[in-house]
C-alpha cells in the first residue's frame, strides 16, 4: 500500500468522493453540462436540414431586445411570480393554521387542500377550462345567478393571466401547507401557555411567536414557490396556449415554442440563459436576505 | 395527532374559522368534485347540474377505447419506480458523505449540488434533449428519468437527517467491524425512514404529474406517460369533450388518489417526524 | 496469374450473387413505421390499426407499425424530433401546410423521386383543390389523406325562433350580419343568452381569418411559400369585418373565441352559427341536441374556404425498398374505397372524386346529405396558409388576429406588425 493510502485522512477523502461520485456525475451531466452548453449554443444559429450550426455572436441577445413576445413573456412571468408566490404561501399558512386548529373534520379538510397535488395539472387544466368558459362555464353560471354581466375570462388580455395565476395558486397552496403543518406540530403548546400568561392577544401570538418560528419553513417554501413560478407552464398548453396575443405566455412556455415548434434552438438557448439568470438572482436574493432573519442549520 | 392549543379559537371566532376552512376546502376540491360529476353522467350534463341526471359508465368505456391508457399507466409506474429507486440510492450515498465526512472541497461540492435546487432539469429541456439524442435513448422511460436521478432536494433533506444522528451510533457499529456501507445500511437508513417516506411521496407525486419534459422526450406510446397521453388525447381538433376527459383524468389519477386516501395519516405524520422545515 | 485472376472474378461473382440473394431475401419483408395524428374524437386509433392490419393481410411482404403520435402539431414535432434523433418514421400523416418545413429540414422525399414519371399518374385521382398544397417546384411531396375545409353549422331551431328560414344559412357577409342580429338573443337585463355567430380565434385563428381573406378576394401568401400579404388592404378589411362582428354589430362575443369550446358552445345553444372544420361533422351529428344545417361559408367578393388537414409524407431516410413499400401503403390507404370509408368514419372529406361514387359513400350521402357540402365547396377552395418556417409565420398571424379581436390593436396595425415579422422570418428564403 503506498503511504498516502495509509493516511486515514486521505482514506476518508477517497471514501467521501466515492460516495459522492454517482450523484455528482448525474448532476454534472444533467444540470451543469447542459447549463454551460446552453450558454455556448446561445451564440449559434441552427443549421437547417442537417447543415452545421453557424456562429452568430450576440445576435440572439440583440434580438431579445426587440422581440416583443419575449418582453411580454418576461413581464408576464414576473407578474405571475409576484402573484403566485405570496398568494400560495399565504394560503398555505392559513390552511395549516386552520387544519391545526382542532376544527371538526380536520382530516377531510386536509385531504381537500391536498387534492390538487395529486391531480396532474395537464388534466385539471381541462376542468379549469370549463370553469372559465364564457356563457355556461361554472364561474359564469355563478355570476349569471348573481345577475352580473358576462366575462370572457381566458379570451381577454386583461383577465387571462390572473386566471392562469389562480390555477397555479390552487395547485401549489395545498402542497406547501403540508410543510407548514409539519412545522406547526413541532411548536410546543407550552409556548402558547407562556404567551397567554403574559397576556398576549391571539393576533400578537401568531404574528410575533408562531410566524417567526415558521421562518425556516417559509424560506424552504419560498425557494420552491420561486422555482415553480418559472417552471409551471403545463396548464398553458390547455388553457390559453399563451394567448390571447401572448397575454398569458410565460418564459418557459415561450422557450418550448421557440425550441420545439420553430426549431430555433439557438434563440431558445439565449432565452434559457435569461431564465437561468432570473433563477440565480432569485436564489442569491433569497439566501442573502433571509439568511439574516433565519437561523438555519 | 393535533395538540390542543391554548390559542385555538373559541366562540364566534371558532365559527368563523370553521366557515373559512370549509369554504377553502370546497373551493380546493371543486375540480375533483366536478370531475366525478361529469365522468359519471352523460355528456349533456357536463355543464348543468340537476339531481335527475342519470348515471353512466359510458364515458370511462369511451375514454378507455380512445387511447391506450393501460400502456400509459404501465409507463408511468415504470417511470416513477425507476426515478425513485435511482434517487434513493444516489441521494443516500451523497447525503452520507456530506453529513459525516470532512474533506477538502466539501463546501464547493455542496454548493454545486445545491445549484440544482434552482436550475432544475425542467428549465434545461433543450440541452438535455440534445444529450438524450446523442446517447440514443430518446423515446424511452430511461430518458424521462435520467435527469432526475440525482436530486439536490433529496441530498439536502437526507443530509439534514443524517447530521442529527449521533456519531456514537456509527462508532459503536465501527467497533463491531462494520464497513461504511454496512453502517449506512444498518444504522442510518432505518433511522431516516420517515424522511425517506416523505421524500418518496413528494417524488412520486411530482413524477406522476410531470409533463413538459416527458412531452418533449417521448415520441410514441412505448414510453409516453399518463400526463402526455392525457394531453394528446384531450386536445383534438374537434374541441373539448369534458365527459371523456374527466373520465380519463379519474382513471389515471385514481391510483395516486386512492394511495393518498389510504396513507394520508402516515404521510402527514412522516412529514412531521421528518422535521422537514 | 490469369488463373488467379479467374478465381478472383469467380469469387467476386459468387459474392455478388450471394449479396443479391440476401438482398432479395431481406426485401421479402419490409418494415414500415407509420406516424399518424388523431384529430377527432372516437376510436380512431382502432380504425387506423384495423386498416393497417387489412393492408398487411393483402401485402404479406410489408409490415406496418402504426404509431399514434398525438395531434397534428405534435406529430410534426415528434417526427422532426425523431428525425434529429436519427430514427424518423418511414411514412407519416402530417399537415399539408408543413410541406415547406419538411422540405427545408430535408426530412421528406418527393413521390417523383421514388416513382417513374409514368407511375405518377395516380396523383390525378385526387381533388385538385387538395393537390395544390401537396405540390411545389413541380414535384409532389404529399398525398391527401384526412383533409378538410371550413364549413358553417347552424342551429335550425334557433333560426325558426328568430323567424328565419331554417333551411338557408347566410349566403354572404351582409346576410351573416343581418341574420346574426336576429339570432343574437338578450334577456331582460340586456345580457346575451345566445350569440348569432362564433368564429373561433384560438387554435386555428389564422385558418378562420384566411377564409375571410379569401372571401374578400385576397390570398395571404405566394405559391412558393416565401412571401406573405398579411397587410394587403383587402386582408385588413377582412380582419376589420371579424372585429366588427363583435364590436360594431355585436353578434359575436368580444375577446377571443376558444377553438376547443366552439362546438360545445353550439351544442349549448350559446351560438346559433359556428364556423369550424368539416372534421367536426360526426361530432356535431352525435352531440347536437337539435336539428342543424351545414353550408358553405358566406361570400363577400367570392365564396371560398382554405383547405386543411393532413397528407401522407414519405421520409427521406427510408431505403429504396422501404420507399417503394411506403408508396404502396399510401396508395392503398387513399384508394377510393378506403377514402370513402375513412370519410364516413371520421367526417373528413373523402379525398378523391371516385370515392364519392362508391356504393358506401352514395348510401351515406343519401342518408346524410350535408356530408357533401365540403366536397361541393372544394370548387372554391384555396390552399391553406403555408410558408417556409410555417409554425412561426402562422404564430405571427395568430397573434395579430388575437390582438385585433381583443381590441388591443387596430386591424391595420396588427396585420402590419405580423407582416413585418413574417418578412423577417422569411428573409432567408426570399428570392
Amino acid at each position: 500500500m503506498p503511504p498516502a493510502f495509509r493516511n486515514p485522512a486521505t482514506m476518508r477523502t477517497i471514501h467521501a468522493w466515492l460516495l459522492l461520485l454517482p450523484a455528482l456525475a448525474f448532476i454534472a451531466a444533467f444540470t451543469h453540462y447542459p447549463a454551460v452548453n446552453t450558454f455556448i449554443h446561445s451564440f449559434f444559429l441552427d443549421g437547417r436540414g442537417g447543415a452545421p450550426a453557424q456562429f452568430v455572436g450576440l445576435e440572439h441577445y440583440q434580438y431579445l431586445l426587440e422581440d416583443e413576445v419575449f418582453r411580454k413573456a418576461l413581464v408576464n412571468n414576473l407578474l405571475f411570480a409576484s402573484g403566485t408566490i405570496p398568494l400560495s404561501i399565504g394560503l398555505a399558512m392559513t390552511m395549516a393554521f386552520l387544519v391545526n386548529a382542532g376544527l371538526a373534520g380536520q382530516s377531510v379538510l386536509r385531504l381537500c387542500y391536498f387534492v390538487p397535488t395529486v391531480l396532474p395539472m395537464i388534466a385539471v387544466a381541462n376542468i379549469w377550462l370549463f370553469f372559465y368558459t364564457p356563457e355556461y362555464g361554472l364561474l359564469e353560471q355563478i355570476r349569471g345567478a348573481l345577475g352580473l354581466a358576462g366575462v370572457n375570462w381566458l379570451g381577454s388580455e386583461s383577465t387571462a393571466l390572473p386566471c392562469v395565476i389562480a390555477v397555479a395558486v390552487w395547485k401549489d397552496a395545498g402542497f406547501f401547507m403540508i410543510f407548514y403543518l409539519a412545522a406547526l406540530q413541532q411548536i410546543p403548546p407550552s409556548l402558547g401557555e407562556a404567551a397567554m400568561l403574559e397576556g398576549a392577544s391571539r393576533l400578537y401570538y401568531y404574528r410575533r411567536v408562531v410566524i417567526p418560528l415558521l421562518m425556516p419553513t417559509t424560506l424552504f417554501v419560498l425557494v420552491n414557490a420561486t422555482i415553480n413560478a418559472f417552471r409551471m407552464v403545463d396548464h398553458l398548453f390547455v388553457l390559453t396556449q399563451g394567448g390571447p396575443n401572448n397575454a398569458s405566455s410565460l418564459l418557459l412556455y415561450y422557450i418550448y415554442e421557440v425550441s420545439f415548434k420553430y426549431w430555433d434552438t439557438g434563440y431558445g438557448a439565449a432565452l434559457t440563459m435569461v431564465l437561468l439568470g432570473f433563477l440565480a438572482l432569485a436564489s442569491i436574493g433569497q439566501f442573502g436576505f433571509l439568511d439574516r432573519k433565519v437561523h438555519y442549520r | 395527532m393535533s395538540q390542543t392549543n391554548i390559542y385555538d379559537s373559541r366562540g364566534l371566532a371558532r365559527v368563523l374559522d370553521t366557515a373559512a376552512a370549509w369554504t377553502l376546502a370546497v373551493l380546493w376540491a371543486l375540480p375533483l368534485l366536478y370531475a366525478v360529476w361529469t365522468a359519471f353522467h352523460p355528456s349533456e350534463f357536463s355543464t348543468r347540474f340537476t339531481l335527475a341526471a342519470p348515471l353512466t359508465l359510458d364515458n370511462f368505456r369511451a375514454a378507455w377505447d380512445a387511447a391506450p391508457f393501460a400502456r400509459y399507466l404501465v409507463n408511468t409506474v415504470l417511470l416513477v419506480t425507476l426515478v425513485l429507486s435511482g434517487q434513493l440510492v444516489l441521494c443516500t450515498l451523497a447525503a452520507y458523505a456530506f453529513a459525516k465526512y470532512d474533506f477538502p472541497g466539501k463546501g464547493i461540492l455542496f454548493a454545486l449540488v445545491l445549484m440544482q435546487l434552482m436550475i432544475m432539469p425542467d428549465v434545461l429541456v433543450v440541452e438535455n434533449y440534445r444529450t438524450m439524442s446523442a446517447i440514443g435513448v430518446l423515446d424511452s422511460t430511461l430518458a424521462i428519468g435520467l435527469p432526475y436521478m440525482a436530486s439536490a432536494f433529496g441530498i439536502f433533506l437526507l443530509r439534514q437527517t443524517f447530521k442529527s444522528i449521533p456519531k456514537e451510533l456509527d462508532e459503536a457499529a465501527a467497533v463491531e467491524g462494520a464497513s461504511t456501507l454496512q453502517i449506512l445500511w444498518k444504522v442510518y437508513v432505518p433511522l431516516g425512514k420517515p424522511v425517506y417516506l416523505a421524500y418518496a411521496l413528494v417524488s412520486v407525486s411530482y413524477h406522476w404529474n410531470n409533463f413538459l419534459w416527458p412531452l418533449i422526450v417521448t415520441n410514441t406510446t412505448n414510453s409516453r406517460p399518463l400526463t402526455v397521453g392525457l394531453q394528446v388525447f384531450s386536445s383534438t381538433e374537434q374541441g373539448v369533450d369534458w365527459s371523456i376527459i374527466t373520465a380519463a383524468t379519474l382513471m389515471t389519477s385514481g391510483p395516486l388518489l386512492i394511495g393518498f386516501l389510504l396513507f394520508q395519516r402516515q404521510f402527514v405524520q412522516s412529514f412531521m417526524r421528518a422535521g422537514i422545515k | 496469374m490469369t488463373g488467379f485472376r479467374k478465381t478472383c472474378t469467380l469469387a467476386a461473382a459468387a459474392l455478388l450473387s450471394l449479396t443479391l440473394l440476401a438482398g432479395t431475401a431481406l426485401a421479402e419483408k419490409v418494415n414500415l413505421t407509420f406516424y399518424f395524428p388523431v384529430s377527432v374524437g372516437g376510436p380512431i386509433t382502432k380504425i387506423v390499426e384495423g386498416m393497417t392490419e387489412q393492408f398487411m393481410k393483402e401485402h404479406p411482404d410489408i409490415q406496418v407499425t402504426p404509431v399514434y403520435a398525438g395531434i397534428y402539431r405534435e406529430t410534426l414535432t415528434k417526427a422532426l424530433t425523431a428525425l434529429r434523433g436519427g430514427e424518423p418514421p418511414h411514412v407519416a400523416v402530417l399537415l399539408s401546410t408543413d410541406m415547406y418545413t419538411l422540405i427545408d429540414e430535408d426530412a421528406v422525399v418527393a413521390y417523383d423521386d421514388i416513382l417513374k414519371p409514368e407511375e405518377m399518374g395516380f396523383t390525378k385521382a385526387y381533388f385538385p383543390g387538395f393537390m395544390r398544397n401537396s405540390q411545389t417546384g413541380g414535384k409532389t411531396w404529399g398525398i391527401p389523406f384526412q383533409r378538410s375545409t371550413i364549413v358553417m353549422y347552424w342551429n335550425k331551431e334557433a333560426f325558426k325562433a328568430a323567424g328565419l328560414d331554417p333551411e338557408k344559412g347566410p349566403a354572404n357577409w351582409n346576410e351573416l350580419v343581418e341574420m346574426g342580429k336576429k339570432l343574437t338573443v338578450r334577456d331582460a337585463s340586456g345580457k346575451v343568452t345566445q350569440w348569432g355567430v362564433a368564429i373561433p380565434s384560438t387554435g386555428y385563428a389564422y385558418w378562420m381569418f384566411q377564409a375571410l381573406a379569401i372571401q374578400n378576394g385576397v390570398e395571404l401568401m405566394n405559391a412558393e411559400g416565401t412571401k406573405t400579404y398579411f397587410d394587403a388592404p383587402k386582408a385588413v378589411e377582412a380582419l376589420q369585418f371579424l372585429v366588427d362582428l363583435a364590436y360594431k354589430h355585436e353578434v359575436s362575443p368580444k375577446g377571443t373565441i376558444d377553438w376547443a369550446t366552439t362546438p360545445r358552445d353550439f351544442f349549448e345553444r350559446k351560438s346559433a352559427i359556428m364556423w369550424t372544420t368539416t372534421g367536426n361533422l360526426t361530432n356535431v351529428r352525435t352531440n347536437a341536441p337539435f336539428p342543424f344545417g351545414v353550408g358553405m361559408l358566406p361570400a363577400s367578393a367570392r365564396p371560398g374556404s382554405p383547405t386543411g388537414g393532413g397528407n401522407f409524407y414519405i421520409f427521406k431516410k427510408a431505403t429504396p425498398a422501404e420507399r417503394k413499400a411506403a408508396v404502396t401503403f399510401v396508395q392503398w390507404m387513399t384508394s377510393a374505397d378506403r377514402a370513402a370509408q375513412w370519410g364516413i368514419d371520421t367526417g373528413y372529406v373523402a379525398v378523391r372524386p371516385d370515392a364519392w361514387e362508391t356504393p358506401a359513400m352514395k348510401d351515406y350521402v343519401a342518408k346524410f346529405p350535408v356530408a357533401a357540402v365540403a366536397r361541393d365547396q372544394l370548387a372554391h377552395a384555396v390552399p391553406e396558409l403555408s410558408t417556409h418556417d410555417n409554425q412561426r409565420v402562422t404564430k405571427a398571424l395568430d397573434d395579430a388576429i388575437q390582438a385585433a379581436v381583443t381590441g388591443s390593436k387596430k386591424p391595420a396595425d396588427a396585420l402590419k406588425d405580423a407582416q413585418k415579422e413574417a418578412e423577417r422570418i422569411l428573409r432567408r428564403y426570399g428570392k
